[in-house]
């Protein structure tokens, strides 16, 4: 293998010769500095492998978990090389720190970080190829044009197609990433077009994809009963009752530690089929030692939130103007106390992982969110270096959040340390439902005031949750500067935590998709009290701000106007029973704002007729086909949270066990969702979480409209709204 | 005491408890990992395999209960990944993460079966079992309409669809 390194002080490109005659291109895009260069951490890679067939693979770095990047971040690459995406193959890569930077699904990250730098890498593969080609042919780069995979030379009438210009290509400098020139969008011929997933052929099929698919000769199937109690380790177990059941291999105590996101205690049946270890299960007999988490319930933390908002904040996160002055003021004052419940994620495959440890090392095929981290986890809990780990991602049946922890990763490691063949863990749904990390649960307690104008002078929200001192609970933070700060003249933000007994983490679109139901909610109460149309009261907020970080007020008021028009708002039919309503929110860098239809029967039945969105996700939508699915899909993963989920907590442990109990949403529920996007000159960003917080308080305002009653505490189903 | 029965044509013999789910003989006896697993109480369909042509749940149904049945999985929907829903749901890129889409595409298929022109109430019959985390239903419904617009033998799979290299 022969390697041409071309390295500037900042960014460079390597193109490298390999076997079968074609080329791989890579983009370490890191400052660059002589003998530092061995140590520092690559910032960002991509990776293209060129054949002389012209078939470019392109290796996919990110973990797929439905979010569509498997497709998406490639698109972007092959628009800038200028090759035809039929030609183009998608391999998905290991986990590879001394490759890639970031290898994580979450945040909706993936497009704003890599937009720049993936159109940098292609269009820099492109530019050496043509410099091949202009090479060979005696003439200027400038006078080369490409399309299709091939270079032109149009004045003398020559072309050749990149897969015959490789051997050369490998041999010239290539040239600076951030010096290379970049299409103008207009000549977009990828990017911008709705491309189908990558790997819909295998789904339709059923190839084996999915972290449960993994199968390995010798391979053993494990199960883990830990304490229903979080946080709780065995005592004792029948392990020789476990041990004589037809079919399984081993049983034992697995020792755990306190950490709710490490290794917890359990007892792991290890059995020649999954089944078999699954009916032995039902023969365990475990005493616990359950633990302080076993005194806490639902029930006492609402208790305890009430009482906390009673009495002195523990931390103020923001305060702004003279609150107390303009609620004296104030025309009319409102107070309400909101509540969301704690949720679990419930991706459809339950968490699973298979792991072999042989010879000191360990192999891990796991779907997963966070594979460093988890890698991280898997060696400092066992002892093992991180370079003898190694993480295969496998595609992953739903993410939401839920796989940026690697308990189930740890709980296979630890099981195949002990057993030495292979070995694949699975979680039954019960015990998916019953340990997942939640979205924490949250109290609002809120004042606002309007002026004889109808305008809304003051804020003030006591916020409870759980935490310990300084620190919220994973996925229980909330920002000093959410909305409407600096668009209101006297705010106030204050903080009371809880103790964190229950497991909690980010579900898809953290934090949000608990505040913007209480803002949007407050808001359209607020709006009501002073008399105005909601969306209008809205408008005028967001016309009154000042200058700040995050959401743009203009690009709010952008997808506002839109969603309003394309609604129907200002001519909106209303009969008792049947409302609209309207709500946004700037989330994971995306404004949407949008606007449900809902009817509630007599009987008090909801059922949302439609909704409409509007979404500012930038200046291009990178997959059209992907951008609205997904969009629909966070419509109706927040209609299903608002309708009906929630997981209740008694004595330490998770209430609900399956569908029966969280419901997901159904086919028969699913309204038409219309989307539509604003284009704006801003570069583009993520779309796997921004359009879910707006639909819920929207749903809740309609019911408003509709019912007349305001739904202040989630899920809807516990209200009685018969009329 | 051994199982016969069929799976997408072939015969196949399992010697496991007679109890033991047809999901789990599918999976991890006959290695056919299309058939997924998701909550192991018929809530939601991820497991939904063709017995004697109904769609049908595997995931409560015990092996024993097959014995001579003919089973259709996923992988022996059609030969060649071209049943008119394989088709429609590519060309519609229904998917998102994917894991329900093969016991979507079961039940689909045997509505089909029946009713070839299915109304939108025949969809909301035949698909309420079969849940979706990702909320992929809007285009479920699509593409279940649009496969029934398709002929049987189509000209197989969208050309212009890169695949995960081999």
């Amino acid at each position: 293998m022969k390697t041409t390194r071309r390295v500037s002080r900042r960014e460079f490109l390597r193109v490298t010769a390999i076997a079968g005659g074609g080329i791989l291109l890579g983009s370490s895009l890191r400052r660059f500095g002589g003998a530092l260069a061995a140590q520092s951490t690559p910032e960002l890679n991509a990776f293209i492998r060129i054949m002389p067939n012209g078939i470019v693979t392109i290796i996919a770095q990110n973990p797929e978990i439905g979010q569509g990047v498997k497709t998406m971040l490639p698109m972007i690459i092959a628009d800038e090389l200028d090759v035809d995406w039929k030609d183009v193959r998608i391999e998905q890569a290991p986990l590879d720190t001394t490759r890639f930077s970031s290898q994580t699904a979450g945040g909706s990250t993936a497009t704003p970080n890599h937009w720049l730098p993936m159109r940098r890498v292609g269009a820099a593969g492109r530019a050496v190829l043509v410099s091949a080609a202009a090479a060979t042919w005696g003439v200027p780069d400038a006078e080369c044009e490409t399309a299709s995979g091939v270079v032109y030379h149009r004045s003398s009438g020559r072309s050749a197609r990149y897969g015959t210009l490789l051997a050369k290509a490998a041999t010239l400098p290539a040239p600076a990433l951030d010096k290379v020139p970049l299409k103008d969008p207009k000549d977009f011929k990828i990017i911008g077009k709705p491309m189908r997933g990558v790997d819909n052929h295998a789904i339709v099929t059923g190839t084996p994809l999915y972290g449960i698919d993994v199968s390995m000769p010798g391979m053993l199937y494990a199960v883990f009963e830990k304490c229903p109690v979080f946080g709780g380790s065995v005592e004792s177990a029948n392990l020789e009752v476990i041990k004589a059941h037809a079919g399984v291999r081993h049983a034992f105590v697995v020792e755990g530690g306190p950490a709710l996101n490490g290794l917890l205690g359990g007892v792991a049946i290890v059995a020649d089929s999954w089944w078999t270890a699954g009916k032995a299960r039902e023969k365990l007999v475990v005493r616990w030692k359950e633990g302080p988490a076993a005194e806490h319930g639902s029930a006492g933390f609402a208790r305890l939130a009430a009482e906390l908002a009673q009495q002195p904040p523990h931390r103020s996160l923001r305060k702004d103007g003279d609150l107390e002055t303009a609620l004296g003021s104030a025309a009319k004052v409102v107070g309400a106390e909101y509540f969301y419940p704690f949720l679990a994620h419930a991706p459809l495959e339950p968490q699973n992982c298979t792991a072999h440890f042989k010879d000191g090392k360990l192999e891990i095929w796991a779907p997963t969110q966070s594979p460093q981290r988890g890698r991280t986890l898997v060696s400092s809990t066992l002892g093992i270096a991180e370079a003898d780990i190694t993480i295969h991602l496998t595609r992953t049946g739903g993410g939401f959040g839920r796989r940026l922890n690697n308990d189930y990763m740890i709980e296979a490691a630890a099981i195949a340390k002990q057993v030495g063949v292979p070995v694949k863990l699975l979680w039954t749904r019960g015990d998916d439902t019953r340990h997942d990390f939640y979205r924490p649960a949250g109290f609002h307690h809120l004042k606002g005031g309007v002026d004889a104008a109808g305008k809304l002078v003051a804020w003030r929200n006591h916020f409870v949750t759980f935490g310990e001192g300084e620190r919220f609970a994973q996925g229980a933070s909330i920002g000093p500067t959410e909305f409407p700060q600096r668009f209101i003249p006297n705010y106030v933000l204050d903080a009371s935590v809880m103790p964190p007994v229950v497991p909690t983490g980010f579900l898809r679109a953290p934090t949000s998709n608990g505040v913007a139901f209480v803002i949007q909610s407050f808001i359209d109460e607020l709006a009501h009290a002073a008399g105005k149309d909601p969306v209008q009261f809205r408008l005028d907020l967001l016309a009154g701000g000042q200058a700040g970080e995050g959401m743009d007020a203009a690009r709010m008021r952008g997808v506002l106007e839109l969603v309003a028009e394309k609604s129907g708002w200002a001519n909106r039919q209303r009969s008792k029973g049947s409302g609209m309503g309207v709500a946004f929110h700037y989330s994971h860098r995306g404004h949407f704002a949008e606007v449900v239809r809902a009817s509630v029967s007599r009987q008090g039945v909801v059922k949302v007729e439609q909704v409409w969105v509007a979404g500012d996700i930038g200046s291009e939508v990178i997959n059209p086909s992907n951008a609205e699915n997904q969009v629909q899909g966070s419509v109706l993963d927040g209609i299903a949270e608002a309708l009906a989920q929630e997981i209740t907590i008694e004595k330490g442990r998770a209430v609900q066990s399956n569908f029966h109990d969280f419901p997901l949403l159904r086919l028969t529920q699913a309204p038409p969702v219309e989307v539509h996007f604003v284009k704006t000159s801003f570069p583009p960003t993520g779309l796997g979480e921004p359009a879910l917080p707006p639909v819920v308080p929207a749903l809740c305002n309609a019911i408003f409209e509709a019912t007349g009653k305001r739904i202040r505490s989630l899920p809807i189903k516990k209200h009685d709204l018969t009329w | 005491m051994p199982v016969s029965f069929k799976v997408n044509g072939k015969s196949a013999t399992v010697d496991v408890a007679p109890e033991m789910p047809l999901l789990w003989v599918l999976r991890d006896v006959l290695d056919l990992k299309g058939t997924k697993y998701g909550c192991g109480v018929a809530q939601c369909g991820a497991c939904t395999v063709h017995v004697k042509g109904v769609a049908t749940k595997s995931c409560v149904l015990p092996v024993s209960a097959v014995r001579g049945a003919e089973i259709t999985t996923i992988e022996g929907l059609s030969p060649d990944g071209t049943h008119p829903l394989q088709r429609a749901w590519e060309e519609l890129d229904v998917p998102q993460c994917g894991y329900c889409q093969a016991g979507q595409l079961m039940s689909a298929a045997a509505l089909l079966a029946k009713t070839p022109k299915p109304t939108d109430a025949d969809i909301d019959a035949a698909m309420n079992g079969n849940l979706c985390r990702c909320a992929t239903y809007l285009r479920i419904r699509q593409g279940i309409h649009r496969a029934a617009t398709l002929p049987a033998v189509g000209a197989g799979s969208p050309g212009d669809t890169p695949r995960e290299a081999s």
